[in-house]
């Protein structure tokens, strides 16, 4: 009988802890087993934490546009982990330095992946950093967000699009720009490699659609800085708008020389439409040689909503009080967020779970407002057109009342 | 092309190029000043003239930001100081290079190209550490932003036009300095026969480390002026080494004149080029061109005919 | 040629002692050591410096022995990777896999710029053979017309090197620019199949790595073939008094354009290793930034040494990596730092200093091991030690007179 054997407690307290410990076993083991659940890939989660990647260029000329991401990014986890991480779990973060040279990015992105075992990656800027690092990505299936706007005409399942694609941005800009200023005659303007390029293909078979002209269409190297034979150009076919597409360095030059060459933007003859420029890159051209200028994007620093507000005002108490925040680097603030929802939907940090899981994540949270994971990978967000102030701002002068579906590969464009 | 304007428009058009490729022509001369002086007197190219130039540029824009701040009512005359501290500056750095490095390197050339590129590439990294990857932006006085309008057509835009009055100035100034000072004289005399002219009792290193100290002055001035039209951010002068060096090569070396004339065939050509045809393919042609006529003519347009 | 041939006596004056010792630990550090103690991530990182070592010892040959510092070898490296990996390309854009494209067949690239055919320069590289061939002769021709142009007209020294540099920075925007044919900012990307047989898998990287290995010996041996023959000594002699070799009779354009070329085609085949170990090419190799650096490696390792050349490539590149990671901003401070330092302090790079202070020992080590005699220790029968060379009042750009036989 149980009772002679050394037994201290009464027969119902014994089964009560039996019972206890029986409880404790099972729970443990399904524990144990939901934390199987969790990360059946080999990921690099612990019960307390969760490793993240952030892969951008700290040193090198991109430098100059990826610390913004690199801001948001830190932000969006620092507040994830304030209010008690993912799935219980706190995320760790590994900076990796691209150095604005594409092997490299290559390079990092497979230590991360197979080395560090990362479950997230947050990164890369330019699309040639992408397309590097694209094949590593499917071939150890990683997912990486990616923040900048680009030119569409890609759709990886391992890439979550957290910036506009070309179509969202241009469309809709040059529709507004046709019906509120009456523009007939466009001018293409664009540093000279795929973005800018496949932007002002899109913008012009938009042009003709609607029944315009394009007088001319014009690509400078990356680093150009010359820009006076294309003003007066400019100044001879006198068109209605410039759409501006000037890429890095070679913004400052040509904003600085059009001014000097007596074309007043804030005249807006011509009218001068950007999809290049933002706040970040106000602050190299210099807001006085800025303003008048429109810029269609699908966030501005300006945004009157409340969680923009918010937003700022936890971004400058982290970087700053002078410090601006762009499109691109807003995207990057959706990054971490977006991987939360679709984490915690799944209810697993398997990247195919959290690729299952992702289409139809919605954040009402986001500075932007509200934006929504199509399938496709990309999001649905509004697009914006600013109006640059001398102060290196933009005012919001138009807002699309849809949320614009995104279209990497649209009909009719190619 | 042109058949749709009338002949005034044509021709306020064609005038307008001409001025845009004289506003070009400043700038090459600007840049390549200072780097043929160096070139002709020591033969080192150095890689790192547009730190230099960049080096200009921020004390132009420190000098804006404490004029802004602390006297702002004499804002309108910073930039002629900002050139000024930007000459001393850049200066003082290049006598110090000169006198840390490149004088043990004269008798291999090659080697001061390595020495100087990796001196660009530490300038780069304090820049970046100082004044922060992002570029900064200088606001200029008013009377140098706008336009001057000639006719009804024709708009000379009045940072060109500084620019234009700078390479003037600074091409009048070395050309004095060169021919009618005893500075000058001395250089003149290393260049053509080194060994001698240290036998007549020239103190050669001297005379080189004020050579590339103005050198460096120069780059730092035209650095400045560059703030009106372009970006100033650690990797900025990295967009202006090969033109210079093209200019200057061109040019052949220890030839004022040479400079001048390259930089004026060069930027015709390009901004010629660029009216007809996309940016790109008249950068690539003309860098072309000037490669033919390299191959051609290796010495450069003008050379000193010298005993070695 | 008949230079190359009039060596003394055969292969055994090819691989003197010491170099055959040179020779013998590289190849057990390259082939034993660093496969069993990497992992196939790393070591596949080792294969990539490896392929700017081919470049490093092109530049030993131009540079060290010939006196032409080309600092535009990115184009070379940029020709033979951007042949490989069209050949690469064309198979991964078969009309199965591209079949979402408006143009199934062609290349990605291609497609979004809104080319409809493959362009006729393509056409070839469809077979390997012709890529193999268009590896080697490419670069030749090019740096043959590069070298007749300039050294028939007897351009040389620093003209020549901004020249090069000129050549790197149009052939960048050049193909920055034609993004339609050859990819743009991008550069070819997604290459997954060499003839069938999957270029990502850790297999591949590891018969890649030794492939590599084996080429870069090839290589080398060449080098050396060169160094100990006749045409090496001339080569030293055209570099510290060209004049004289030419009063003597020779053709010195000659010379300089067959050992350019050598250089061109090194840098072309670590371009199409490049290309087959790290799966894509891209303009960012081919400027005036990477040519540079690629410089910096054979500078490091000694202008003069072959051997020194691999060692600085993947020593350089290890800091690089190793700093990047933990100190990306100090990296570049360092990397000045080790340009200034390698051309004021030691401008015979890690071999220098080895020849300087370490050869003397190891010798004696050496000596004292395999000597038989048991009475003779206490005359150490070292030979003496190499020149130690004499930087600041030397008139010529190295050390000249006798090369010491490394």
């Amino acid at each position: 009988m149980n009772m002679t054997m050394h037994s201290r407690w009464p027969a119902n307290t014994a089964r009560t802890w039996k019972k206890c410990l029986l409880a404790l076993a099972a729970s443990l083991a399904i524990g144990s087993a939901q934390a199987a659940e969790v990360n059946t890939t080999g990921l690099a989660v612990t019960d307390t934490t969760v490793k993240v990647g952030i892969l951008h260029s700290v040193t090198g000329t991109m430098s100059i546009s990826e610390t913004g991401s690199v801001q948001a990014e830190k932000l969006a986890i620092e507040q994830i982990n304030a209010m008690g991480g993912v799935l219980g779990r706190k995320i760790e973060f590994i900076q990796e330095d691209g150095a604005s040279d594409w092997p490299t990015f290559a390079e990092k992105s497979k230590k991360l992946l197979v080395n560090d075992k990362v479950a997230a990656v947050f990164g890369c800027w330019t699309s040639a950093s992408r397309k590097a690092v694209l094949p590593i990505f499917e071939q150890y299936n990683g997912m990486l967000y990616y923040p900048t706007f680009y030119e569409g005409l890609e759709q990886s399942p391992n890439v979550i699009y957290t910036g506009q694609e070309a179509t969202q941005q241009i469309i809709a800009g040059i529709d507004w720009v046709t019906k509120t200023k009456g523009a007939k005659s466009f001018y293409l303007l664009g540093s000279d490699y795929i973005w800018p390029r496949t932007s002002n293909k899109i913008a012009r078979k938009h042009i003709e659609k609607l029944g315009l002209s394009v007088v001319g269409e014009e690509y400078y190297p990356l680093g150009h800085t010359q820009f006076n034979s294309v003003i007066n150009k400019i100044k001879l076919k006198k068109p209605d708008v410039i759409y501006a597409i000037v890429v890095g360095g070679s913004n400052v030059a040509f904003y600085k020389q059009l001014k000097a060459a007596g074309i007043d933007m804030t005249k807006e003859k011509p009218l001068v439409l950007t999809i290049s420029v933002t706040e970040d890159e106000i602050l190299g051209i210099g807001g006085e040689n800025m303003v008048g200028a429109y810029a269609a994007m699908k966030y501005f620093q300006s945004l009157p909503n409340e969680n923009n507000k918010k937003f700022v005002a936890d971004f400058k108490a982290m970087w700053g009080k002078d410090i601006v925040i762009g499109d691109v680097t807003q995207a990057a603030y959706l990054g971490p967020w977006l991987w939360k929802a679709a984490v915690e939907k799944a209810g697993s940090f398997d990247i195919d779970k959290v690729r299952a899981a992702s289409p139809g994540i919605e954040l009402t949270t986001a500075p932007e407002g509200y934006v929504k994971v199509h399938p496709n990978h990309h999001l649905w967000s509004k697009t914006r057109i600013g109006h640059a102030r001398t102060d290196g701002q933009y005012d919001v002068v138009f807002e699309t009342k849809e949320l614009i579906e995104p279209d990497p590969f649209p009909k009719g464009y190619q | 092309m042109f058949a749709e304007y009338s002949s005034s428009e044509l021709l306020s058009i064609f005038a307008m190029q001409g001025v845009a490729g004289l506003i070009l022509f400043s700038v090459f001369v600007l840049m390549a000043l200072g780097l043929a002086i160096i070139f002709g007197q020591m033969g080192v190219i150095n890689m790192a003239h547009g730190e230099f130039m960049i080096l200009g540029a921020y004390v132009t824009y420190l000098t804006s930001n404490v004029f802004s701040t602390y006297l702002p009512d004499f804002f309108s005359i910073y930039f002629i100081l900002a050139m000024i501290l930007a000459f001393i500056t850049a200066g003082a750095l290049g006598a110090l290079v000169e006198w840390a490095m490149i004088r043990h390197l004269y008798h291999r050339p090659l080697d001061t190209l390595l020495a100087t590129w990796g001196l660009s590439l530490i300038l780069q990294q304090t820049y970046r550490t100082v004044f922060g990857p992002r570029e900064v932006g200088v606001t200029l006085p008013d009377w140098l932003m706008g336009s001057y309008q000639l006719t009804e057509t024709i708009e000379l835009p009045i940072n060109g036009l500084f620019v234009m009055c700078l390479a003037l100035g600074i091409s009048l100034a070395v050309a004095l300095l060169m021919y009618r000072s005893r500075w000058g004289t001395q250089v003149r005399a290393v260049v053509q026969n080194r060994p001698m002219a240290g036998a007549v009792g020239i103190n050669t290193g001297k005379v080189d480390r004020i050579t590339f100290a103005l050198g460096c002055g120069i780059a730092g001035v035209a650095g400045s002026a560059f703030t009106m039209i372009g970006s100033t951010g650690p990797t900025s002068g990295q967009l202006y080494i090969v033109d210079t060096f093209l200019v200057v090569v061109f040019g052949g070396a220890s030839s004022l004149l040479g400079t001048i004339a390259s930089a004026f065939s060069i930027s015709q050509a390009q901004s010629t080029m660029e009216f007809f045809m996309s940016g790109s393919m008249s950068k690539v042609l003309t860098l072309l061109f000037v490669v033919l006529i390299l191959m051609l003519r290796p010495q450069g347009l003008f050379t000193l005919k010298v005993r070695r | 040629m008949s230079l190359l041939l009039k060596s003394k006596a055969g292969i055994a004056s090819l691989l003197p002692k010491k170099d055959l010792y040179g020779f013998l630990v590289l190849a057990l550090i390259l082939v034993v050591v660093l496969p069993l103690l990497l992992d196939i991530f790393r070591l596949n990182l080792v294969g990539k410096y490896l392929t700017y070592a081919f470049v490093a010892v092109g530049l030993v040959l131009c540079w060290g022995y010939g006196g032409i510092l080309s600092l535009g070898q990115g184009v070379f490296f940029g020709l033979g990777g951007y042949a490989m990996a069209m050949f690469l390309k064309l198979e991964a854009s078969d009309p199965e896999s591209t079949k979402i494209q408006s143009t199934p067949g062609i290349p990605d690239f291609m497609d979004w710029n809104q080319i409809t055919e493959l362009p006729f320069f393509w056409e070839p590289f469809y077979s390997f053979g012709f890529t193999l061939l268009a590896i080697i002769l490419l670069p030749t021709i090019l740096g043959y017309i590069i070298g007749v142009a300039m050294f028939k007209r007897r351009v040389g020294g620093v003209y020549f090197a901004i020249i090069t540099q000129a050549l790197a920075a149009i052939l960048t925007i050049l193909i920055i620019g034609q993004q339609g044919y050859t990819g743009g900012v991008n550069g070819m990307t997604d290459l997954r199949t060499l003839h069938g047989w999957d270029i990502r898998t850790d297999n591949a990287k590891y018969i890649f790595y030794f492939l590599c290995v084996f080429l870069l010996f090839v290589c080398l041996f060449i080098a050396q073939f060169i160094r100990k023959s006749k045409l090496g000594r001339l080569l030293v002699a055209m570099r510290d008094k060209e004049d004289r070799v030419r009063f003597s009779g020779y053709d010195v354009s000659n010379f300089k354009i067959f050992v350019f070329c050598i250089g061109a085609i090194f840098a072309a085949i670590g371009g199409a290793m490049f290309t087959l170990q790290v799966g894509f090419m891209s303009p960012t190799l081919v400027g005036i930034v990477p040519s540079i650096e690629m410089v910096i490696f054979c500078a490091v390792g000694g202008r003069l040494s072959i051997i020194g050349a691999v060692y600085g490539a993947l020593l350089v590149n290890f800091a690089k990596t190793s700093f990047s990671e933990s100190f990306p901003e100090l990296w570049l401070f360092a990397m000045g730092g080790l340009f200034i330092a390698v051309v004021m302090a030691f401008p015979n790079g890690l071999a220098g200093l080895y020849n300087t202070y370490a050869a003397p020992k190891v010798d004696a080590f050496f000596s004292k091991l395999f000597s038989k005699a048991a009475v003779n220790n206490s005359s150490p029968p070292t030979p003496p030690p190499a020149k130690p060379t004499n930087t600041k009042t030397e008139s010529v750009s190295l050390p000249q007179g006798v090369v010491h036989e490394q």
